[in-house]
């Protein structure tokens, strides 16, 4: 049985609607990201889950069971991690871990050895007497992600975990969610705005305007995207963009750290697109057809 | 661009040089026993977009804090638009905008009432209020949400508003402390197309990110650790001297290293 099943999820904010009718099954072991734009609806959609907002329509089942009729149960079986998450700012390091171990009633044998495996991805071992509120934004992050990660539900449930949390740490912090995914068959619904964490789940579910636009594995989703897609490498990537961008009826352009990314639409050969940017006299070091990765398929969504 | 200064050459910092718009020398913050900032050293040109990379902890924010003038460092000195950090913190704060890590905004109030709230706070009259508050809406396209209350904001609403408020004062220099963490993809582009229209009005901008692509867009990047810079220089040429095809690979490369 799959662990959570959303069936038509409905939510308004008074006459403004949020989501707008989502259906998903979280599968057992998976790993499950939601992307999408702010205000897409994808924090609505996990305080629904874990029963802190009440759905308009629709249901939410847990091991089968309907999470209306019992609230509180679905909270003491899964790991929710808010957005914003607080700790004890006057407690240290360790000593928040050992209140949440001691709270999810780890036993201290368990707690010690998590605690290493903690201390590994969050570089915090060196700064376990150090009160959190001493503690730098990145690393608070770190912290409350590690007080949360020290039991081990079934479900995680991790509203942008990896919040301010360096390139480092958030590649190991992957690490640990994929590990726990695999070995112990955690099932995991996490929402980011990295798109390099999204191409690490197991399935992605495209949200824009309280609905899901697409779900299926990251790699079915970059094959979604058909047109030609070449990078456009140059010295002043911004400057080619902003000379260029206009004329997306020719062209669709998006700025990436290493050059601009060029869409041709079907009817648009190559040697067009270098005329064009010939006649603009626009400074490119080379021209290179690439395969489109995920953030190119968020961005052409979202541009619609 | 030649300005390029570490900790070896920082003897020779132009501190009064006006081409500056920060000048740093063997700047340094402990906290108790802990050196959280550890002599560093830099200058950042007037008009240039200057990137502060690191890992978590290795001492951005304490430095930004010290060159806006709310926290005093240990030793070293610094000079911002001009002005003694040690001596000058007010005038600093005048020509600075500072946009912090968790921005302040007040989310009860709405988007105009924001606005007109950092206006009284940099003292503007009520005129100087209204027509900053004209401009920055149309400038940062926030009219339609010039009445909503700020909790009900997306965050890439709330961080533009968050900017906008530290820009009333027309500052010179402008510090964004991870202005687009847990932004969207088309928020942060957004974003940072408005980062390069203040430098092309002759803004300083400085900015932290940990996303290693928008590090490629600054024209110069120093990289930290442990309180040091450990590198500093055009993102082009830190690719080359690590042979890396990205940012992204220079930051992994420096933070696997493992001397400390
Ligand atoms: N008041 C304080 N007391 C003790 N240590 C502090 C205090 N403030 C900061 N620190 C320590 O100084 C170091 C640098 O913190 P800082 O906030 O400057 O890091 P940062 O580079 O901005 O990191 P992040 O990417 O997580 O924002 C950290 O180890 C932090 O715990
Ligand atoms: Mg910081």
């Amino acid at each position: 049985m799959d662990p959570l099943e959303i069936r038509n999820l409905k939510k308004s904010y008074g006459s403004v609607p949020a989501v707008k009718g989502v259906s998903f099954n979280l599968r057992k072991g998976e790993i499950l990201g939601l992307i999408g734009p702010d205000g897409a609806g994808k924090t609505t959609i996990i305080r629904s889950v874990v029963s802190l907002l009440l759905a308009d329509e629709g249901e939410i089942l847990y091991m089968g069971k309907n999470i209306r009729d019992n609230p509180t149960y679905i909270r003491s079986r899964i790991g929710y991690m808010p957005q914003r998450f607080s700790l004890y700012p006057d407690l240290t390091v360790e000593e928040n871990l050992d209140f949440f171990g001691d709270l999810f009633q780890v036993p201290k044998q368990k707690q010690k050895q998590r605690k290493e495996e903690l201390y590994a991805f969050s570089h915090l071992g060196p700064f376990k007497k150090r009160r959190a509120a001493d503690l730098s934004g990145g690393m608070k992050q770190k912290l409350a992600l590690s007080c949360m990660l020290i039991h081990q539900p079934d479900v995680l449930i991790l509203d942008e975990p990896t919040f301010g949390v360096d390139p480092v740490s958030r590649h190991e912090f992957w690490e640990i969610l994929k590990t726990q995914s695999r070995r112990q068959g955690t099932s995991i619904l996490v929402t980011t705005a990295y798109m390099d964490e999204a191409g690490q789940c197991d399935r992605v579910g495209l949200m824009f305007a309280g609905r899901i636009l697409a779900l299926d594995q990251p790699q079915e989703l970059e094959k979604q995207f058909t047109d030609p897609l070449y990078v456009l490498h140059c010295p002043q990537p911004h400057e080619v963009f902003e000379q260029i961008y206009h004329d997306d009826s020719l062209y669709v352009a998006n700025l990436f750290g290493e050059g601009v990314h060029i869409t041709l639409p079907r009817e648009r050969t190559e040697e067009q697109l270098r005329n064009y940017l010939q006649e603009k006299r626009l400074t490119i070091t080379k021209i290179e057809r690439i395969k489109p990765s995920l953030e190119d398929v968020f961005l052409k969504l979202m541009h619609g | 661009m030649s300005q390029i200064q570490n900790s070896n050459t920082a003897d020779t910092v132009p501190m009064e040089d006006d081409t500056m718009a920060v000048s740093v020398r063997e700047l340094t913050r402990n906290f108790g026993k802990f050196t959280a900032v550890d002599r560093v050293s830099f200058s950042v040109q007037k008009g240039e977009i200057f990137g502060f990379l690191g890992a978590n902890g290795a001492g951005k924010t304490t430095t930004i804090r010290m060159l806006c003038g709310l926290l005093l460092p240990t030793s070293g000195q610094a000079s911002i638009a001009g002005f003694n950090v040690y001596t000058e913190a007010e005038q600093i704060k005048m020509h600075i905008g500072y946009m912090s890590q968790r921005f302040s905004l007040y989310e009860d109030l709405t988007v105009r009432e924001n606005i007109q709230f950092y206006g009284g706070v940099y003292g503007l009259s009520r005129k100087q209020i209204k027509e900053k508050t004209r401009e920055l809406l149309d400038y940062l396209n926030l009219w339609d949400q010039a009445n909503k209350l700020t909790a009900d904001l997306p965050l890439g609403w709330k961080q533009r508003m968050a900017l906008s408020t530290t820009l009333l004062h027309d500052p010179q220099i402008i510090f964004l402390d991870e202005p687009t963490s847990g932004v969207d993809p088309v928020s942060r582009r957004n974003f940072w197309l408005l980062i390069y229209k203040l430098a092309a009005r002759g803004k300083t901008v400085f900015v932290t990110t940990h996303y290693m692509d928008e590090a490629e867009y600054c024209n110069r990047l120093s990289i930290m650790r442990f309180g040091k810079i450990v590198e500093i220089g055009p993102p082009g040429e830190l690719k080359a001297k690590y042979h890396a095809r990205t940012m992204q690979d220079v930051f992994m490369n420096i933070e696997h290293r493992e001397e400390r």
